[in-house]
């Protein structure tokens, strides 16, 4: 018996990885060969998928990246018998350097096992967490996690202890209904690790929104699912029924008497049910128009009662923290910023992949160690950092440690730990421009300076880009960024600015290149 | 051959009865309608409304909003290219411009022969592999100018097989 595992994950399976598991079946009872495939989740070295690992009694031996047309010469060099004599051959899985590297909290169970096995998630310390949540009251899991110092990793980096402090002490107005409500509608671009997440450890999100709802005293959960993420969608469900059937959901929780029950919820390919308030709305059946603050969510939430909206990867944390203990999360990190957080390498990069680590590295050495520079082999530019609405950095900032504060200072955000690396060929006034059509885009509408603020600025930068009155034009683009800032009820229209300016004030080159020049470049 | 207004009534009606009874029900009941359908009719939103005890123009609205929904029939295949920022640098533009170009089509359109509807997408998590296309249910990574012609002659062939078959 020959075990092989090939990843489900949807960036192996866009890389060719369901032709490679059908390849591996034909050969091996071409053979006879008995083989068990087991179909995991990813590791997250995106670089390397797809990788493939074979069981060994020293342990699992990978290869990567093995493409469809790889694989039959792979197979007939002996991969069911772990060749070490193959050009893709990576030795040990955990001993590749790009994961050896990593502190892997969150992402742990990644790519270990198949994602929707109730059994391997318990055996690899699942609901160790939730067994020791269910012997304490809804405060003393509250003080757990206000003492892991764990902040949200949807972007906002709000002190998690304290909102569900907040949801816990807040009076719902029936008397009894809170909801938890996970942010899974991940749509920065260069951000993968929620999905990661879901499609590679389901049971940990469902475990910790499990263990928020007895922290707070929530009956109902929702994970309210961005429609582009299809794979994580039909892993979330299997991994609720199966969940259910374990007596893990719904009443009675391990025999505890405790009720929690969970639904996935899909959006609709809009970019601002990221923002929570704009999520409840969606999740209610409405427009996702941005809800202006007070009340907090937290007080007047999902159908205005007491809600606890968390991103993913911040709910994803908490049965760490409960099964080892806020002590253990706490110990690691910088600064403010206490634990890990997901890195995640994008865009044009050679080593592509989730890199988890405690706070504090510099983002140079991120690029450098894990990224292994650009993917087309050309000098690195600029490196967008926190998704469409973070600031791109020139290389004289990237020697910024990883951490939210020192992020701050630089007029830039760290967020949910997206990077996105562009190399030399980029005009950075057209990403300029793109982040201002993002937003015309992507805007809710309800705020003035946003919704018309950000039509104005793509054609303000045209008008830039095409050397009309440019220099007043770009006096007028600064006064229209500061509005947007100071007139904008949330992330979208308030934010939006952050990579315009970034990119006026590092690459000030690309915005005065005169049209003639630029015609010449066109025509060379 | 198109739906008759009976048939498409009594498939809104059956997806309104089976969700009707979740909270917040009716973004699932408007996914429910466009996956058994297409798209959404506008001749259902008034039915929708009605269940829901909500004005036509509150359901309008809330169609209009959401990038995904539609309210005419489209193309077989739904082609979606990310023009978000990882891809963007790892060359979509150009993918971008290549796709329209050899489909003669713009985004929100269908090919002449009913095979190819292309929309753009921001972002589907694939940024690592850039650049992305999505097909379907399913994720294309690293997808040159080339590739994506390879990509859209499969649909193209799959659709002769249906034909003839």
């Amino acid at each position: 018996m020959v075990k092989v595992y090939v990843p489900q994950d949807s960036t192996a399976k866009a890389l060719g990885a369901d032709a490679v598991a059908a390849s591996i079946q034909i050969f091996a009872a071409t053979k006879g060969i008995e083989l068990e495939l087991v179909r995991n989740g990813s590791r997250g070295i995106f670089w390397l998928e797809p990788l493939v690992e074979v069981e060994t009694p020293t342990g699992r031996v990978a290869y990567g990246p093995v493409m469809d047309d790889q694989i039959d010469s792979l197979l007939n060099a002996g991969l069911l018998d772990a060749t070490t004599d193959s050009p893709l051959y990576l030795g040990l899985t955990e001993e590749i350097p790009y994961l050896a590297r990593q502190q892997r909290f969150t992402f742990a169970r990644a790519g270990i096992a198949d994602p929707v096995c109730f059994d391997s998630y318990k055996a690899q310390g699942g609901y160790v967490g939730l067994t020791n949540a269910l012997a304490m009251n809804g405060q003393a899991i509250v003080d757990e996690v206000k003492t892991s110092g764990l902040r949200g990793r949807g972007g906002a980096a709000f002190p998690t202890g304290i909102k569900w402090q907040t949801v816990h002490d807040a009076q719902p107005t029936d008397g009894e209904t809170k909801y938890i409500v996970c942010n899974a509608d991940e749509g920065d671009s260069g951000t993968f690790a929620d999905r990661l997440a879901m499609e590679a450890d389901p049971y940990q999100l469902i475990e910790g929104m499990t263990i928020a709802g007895l922290a707070v005293g929530a009956q109902q959960g929702y994970i309210y699912l961005r429609s582009e993420y299809p794979d994580a969608h039909r892993i979330l469900n299997e991994a609720i029924s199966n969940a259910e059937a374990a007596g893990y959901l719904g009443e009675n929780i391990s025999g505890s008497g405790r009720t929690f029950n969970l639904e996935v919820r899909l959006g609709a390919k809009a970019y601002i049910c990221g923002e929570e308030t704009s999520l409840l709305e969606s999740l209610e059946g409405k427009r996702g128009m941005v809800r202006a603050k007070p009340p907090l969510p937290a007080i007047v939430g999902l159908f205005g009662q007491p809600t606890i909206v968390n991103n993913v990867l911040t709910l994803a944390a908490v049965p760490f923290i409960l099964a080892q203990g806020a002590q253990a999360y706490a110990d690691v990190g910088f600064g403010r910023s206490r634990g890990t957080l997901a890195f995640q390498l994008a865009g044009n990069i050679k080593r592509g992949g989730l890199v988890e680590l405690a706070f504090g590295l510099s983002l140079k050495e991120l690029l450098e160690h894990f990224g292994s520079g650009t993917y087309t082999g050309r000098p690195m530019r600029a490196v967008q950092v926190g998704g469409p609405l973070g600031a791109y950095l020139p290389e004289s900032q990237w020697d910024t440690p990883l951490d939210y504060e020192a992020f701050a200072a630089q007029q830039a955000v760290l967020g949910h730990g997206g990077v996105v690396v562009f190399d030399d060929t980029v005009d950075m006034s057209e990403q300029a421009r793109f982040s201002m059509e993002f937003c015309v885009a992507e805007s809710c509408g309800k705020c003035t300076p946003c919704r018309i603020g950000s039509t104005r600025g793509v054609e303000v930068i045209d008008r830039i880009r095409a050397n009309q009155n440019r220099e007043a034009n770009m006096e007028l683009l600064q006064d229209l960024c500061e509005t947007m800032v100071d007139g904008s009820l949330c992330a979208m229209g308030g934010m939006t600015p952050f990579p315009v300016m970034s990119a006026v004030r590092h690459f000030g080159e690309d915005f005065s290149r005169d049209t003639a020049t630029q015609n010449e470049e066109v025509s060379a | 051959m198109p739906l008759t207004a009976e048939q498409i009534s009594t498939e809104v009606k059956r997806s309104i009865d089976k969700l009707i009874a979740k909270p917040g029900a009716l973004l699932p009941i408007l996914h429910d309608i466009q996956e058994t359908l297409g798209y959404i009719p506008p001749d259902s939103v008034p039915q929708i409304a009605k269940a829901l005890n909500q004005s036509s123009a509150e359901i309008h609205g809330v169609i209009t909003f959401y990038h995904q929904f539609r309210t005419h029939p489209v193309g077989k295949h739904n082609v979606e290219i990310c023009r978000a920022e990882a891809c963007q640098a790892m060359g979509s533009r150009t993918l971008e411009r290549h796709a329209k170009e050899s489909l003669g089509i713009d985004y929100h359109q269908t090919t002449g022969d009913g095979a190819i509807f292309l929309e753009p997408v921001y972002c589907l998590g694939n940024c690592a592999c850039s650049p992305s296309v999505r097909i379907g249910d399913r994720v294309h990574a690293r997808v040159t100018p080339d590739r994506f012609d390879a990509l859209m002659e499969e649909l193209r062939t799959d659709k002769l097989e249906v034909l003839n078959g």
